[in-house]
């Protein structure tokens, strides 16, 4: 949850000023409701509505934040009862109807001193006690649920700039900068060797740009689909890295209407290509399958290239990278892709979605990416 | 090399890329002799040692070595007396590198090379050769390790973010595993994918690069000497010059002499 930014100062003063102002024009019509149906002077009334109203709300409102503040200390924001801020439902009704009683004889009490007068003490008047009960639990709620709306916008707002946050940085790791001027400068050296040969390559390019540029549009798509983008992308691979890269791909026939959200296996591919066969001097194979295990699509990624134990080769000298983070040597750069991977399994499939990454277990090494996602025998992309 | 023919050596793994500059290079400057592509930095680095080309094109993203790390080794693995290639990196895309170069005046390449960049640096690299041919003095090199020591930086990976520094080097010989106090490690040597590990009483392998240890170690402490030699400074009893430019370092509590290469020889001058 991104929601519960603390509030600055100035913020909590104006929240406190707006209940009081709001407390002051409910006693008001309290003390209106009174005098038109009672036998007492709107003065008396209005005073002892002010004193009271002002009394149970101070009373509340500070209980309120106080056992707020108490019971919350040490819980995971996610834990608390009615939200930060807020005790929970037994402490809220507690504090209502202890606030209530004391409120009404402390500021009853306040009036008679002033006045001279003697107010009926709470339980000998049935009517002010419910009056003021009624009042002080009426004017919680709308207090709690004006909160719970604010929260409820600023916890939408943060979620939509955050969506738009992590589309930006798809788009931007899949449109790699340093990948496109590379794949431009193989396509201009191609388009004088073998025209022919140029053109298909500019074809798969612009079918892989689509597609990234379009990702974020549909939820979902079928695996077909998905296969042939990744093929579009390791064929641009293929005529950069020339025999040091060698590709195959296997989809059954049964699985290719299964529905997977679209360029998921993207970044597994490219970090295949950009931290295990790139970096190896003898290059190696990459294999994309697709297999059913009972009610699960079992995706796998996987290379032969230098594994997951040795670093990176950095682009340049970390000396001419004052940004760029060192990272741990087993991670590199592969964290973002990875993260990214699993963050969308999560969003979509919840718990029915596994994604690990490991080293390939045979002699051939390298490393094997594998997701599991459900994908019931009878379902298609729409 | 005075009235030669001017030959080049161009590392780059992408094999069109390769083809692609070498007839470009034709077009524009024909006398010049493609003597070897290099397909990944080791060997870019052992052609460019055999073949001693005047120019050499060093892709900086290589498989093996980066472009610059194949040409530290190139400069310290130089004979002697021998004019040293002038290097031109290319890149596709890397602004931090480009800034580098930039701010050292090395020359680049960015890829996909535009004709007329790649008329004005074979022009220049022309210029630069028969200057070099007139001059009795090969500056060459001179002039490369001072590019170099500002681009690798005096000790690079303590650039980045600090890493928590070693207090203990754990090496495992079987089942065993030797727990190696810091402060009695005299030097680290990379040897092929291992690194070696040495006291004054014995040596002990570790699998580690020297890219790895670097900033694990306190660099006021151990100094980089050579890609692949770290060593405790207050470890070092002498330091001779001799007339290539190497410094050869005598150890207490060790018998054996160590080679600082050229680009790291400026760190022993009396003070």
């Amino acid at each position: 949850m991104l929601a519960h930014q603390p509030r600055t100062p100035a913020e909590s003063l104006r929240n406190f000023a707006f209940r009081g102002l709001m407390t002051q024009a409910m006693c008001l019509a309290i003390a209106l409701l009174l005098t038109y149906f009672g036998t007492r002077a709107l003065l008396h009334n209005l005073a002892y509505s002010l004193a009271i109203g002002t009394s149970c709300w101070l009373l509340i409102d500070g209980g309120i934040h106080l056992v707020a503040r108490f019971i919350n200390r040490g819980r995971a924001p996610q834990r608390r009862g009615l939200g930060p801020g807020w005790p929970g439902l037994a402490g809220l009704v507690a504090i209502v109807a202890v606030g209530s009683f004391a409120g009404y004889s402390l500021g009853s009490s306040l009036v008679d001193l002033v006045t001279g007068f003697h107010s009926p003490r709470l339980f000998q008047s049935s009517t002010s006690g419910i009056v003021t009960l009624l009042a002080a639990v009426g004017g919680t709620y709308f207090f709690y649920s004006r909160e719970r709306l604010h929260e409820e916008q600023a916890a939408a707002d943060a979620a939509r700039a955050l969506a738009l946050e992590n589309q930006l940085r798809l788009l931007q790791s899949q449109l790699e900068p340093h990948m496109l001027f590379n794949t431009l400068a193989n396509l201009r050296v191609l388009i004088s060797l073998d025209a022919e040969r140029a053109q298909a390559m500019l074809d798969r390019l612009i079918a892989f740009l689509r597609a990234t540029l379009n990702a974020s549009r549909v939820s979902l798509h079928p695996l077909s689909a998905e296969f042939e983008r990744l093929a579009d992308y390791l064929a641009l691979m293929e005529v950069r890295m020339g025999p040091r890269l060698r590709v195959s791909f296997e989809l059954p026939a049964d699985l290719r209407a299964c529905a997977v959200p679209p360029l998921l296996l993207q970044p597994l591919v490219e970090n295949a290509i950009k931290h295990g066969l790139e970096p190896k001097v003898e290059g190696g194979r990459i294999a994309v399958s697709a297999r059913r295990v009972g009610d699960d699509l079992q995706l796998a990624v996987r290379d032969t290239g230098i594994g997951l134990g040795t670093a990176p080769v950095p682009l340049s000298p970390p000396s001419a990278h004052p940004a760029a983070p060192a990272g741990p040597p087993l991670d590199g750069g592969t964290r973002y892709g990875t993260a990214h991977v699993r963050a969308r399994l999560e969003a979509m499939f919840g718990q029915r979605a596994t994604f690990t990454l490991q080293a390939a277990g045979d002699a051939e090494g390298g490393t094997l990416a594998l997701i599991v996602l459900p994908c019931p025998a009878d379902t298609a992309a729409p | 090399m005075t009235l030669a023919t001017p030959t080049a050596l161009i590392a780059e793994d992408e094999p069109l890329l390769a083809l692609g500059l070498q007839a470009e290079l034709n077009k524009l400057w024909p006398e010049l002799k493609i003597a070897a592509l290099a397909g990944d930095g080791h060997g870019a680095v052992a052609q460019a040692l055999a073949l001693r080309p005047s120019v050499c094109f060093f892709d900086i993203r290589m498989p093996g070595l980066t472009g610059l790390e194949a040409a530290q080794a190139l400069a310290e693995d130089w004979p002697d007396g021998r004019d040293f290639p002038l290097l031109v990196f290319v890149t596709a895309y890397d602004q931090y590198a480009l800034q580098a170069f930039e701010a050292q005046a090395v020359d680049y390449l960015v890829k996909p090379v535009e004709p007329a960049r790649l008329a004005a640096c074979t022009e220049r690299l022309k210029k630069r050769l028969s200057a070099a041919a007139n001059a009795a003095a090969p500056e060459g090199l001179d002039r490369t390790l001072e590019q170099l020591r500002a681009l690798l930086g005096a000790n690079p990976a303590a650039a980045a973010t600090p890493q928590p520094k070693l207090d203990v080097i754990q090496a495992s010989a079987g089942n065993l595993v030797h727990m190696v106090p810091i402060d009695e490690v005299l030097y680290f040597e990379a040897a092929d994918k291992y690194l070696r590990v040495v006291t004054t009483e014995r040596e002990h392998l570790i699998r580690l690069s020297l890219r790895e240890l670097l900033p694990q170690v306190d660099p006021q402490k151990f100094w980089q000497v050579h890609r692949s030699l770290v060593v405790r400074a207050s470890a070092i009893t002498t330091a001779l010059r001799d007339e290539s430019g190497k410094v050869i370092l005598t150890l207490r509590g060790r018998p054996e002499k160590l080679t600082a290469s050229r680009l790291y020889a400026h760190l022993f001058k009396g003070m």
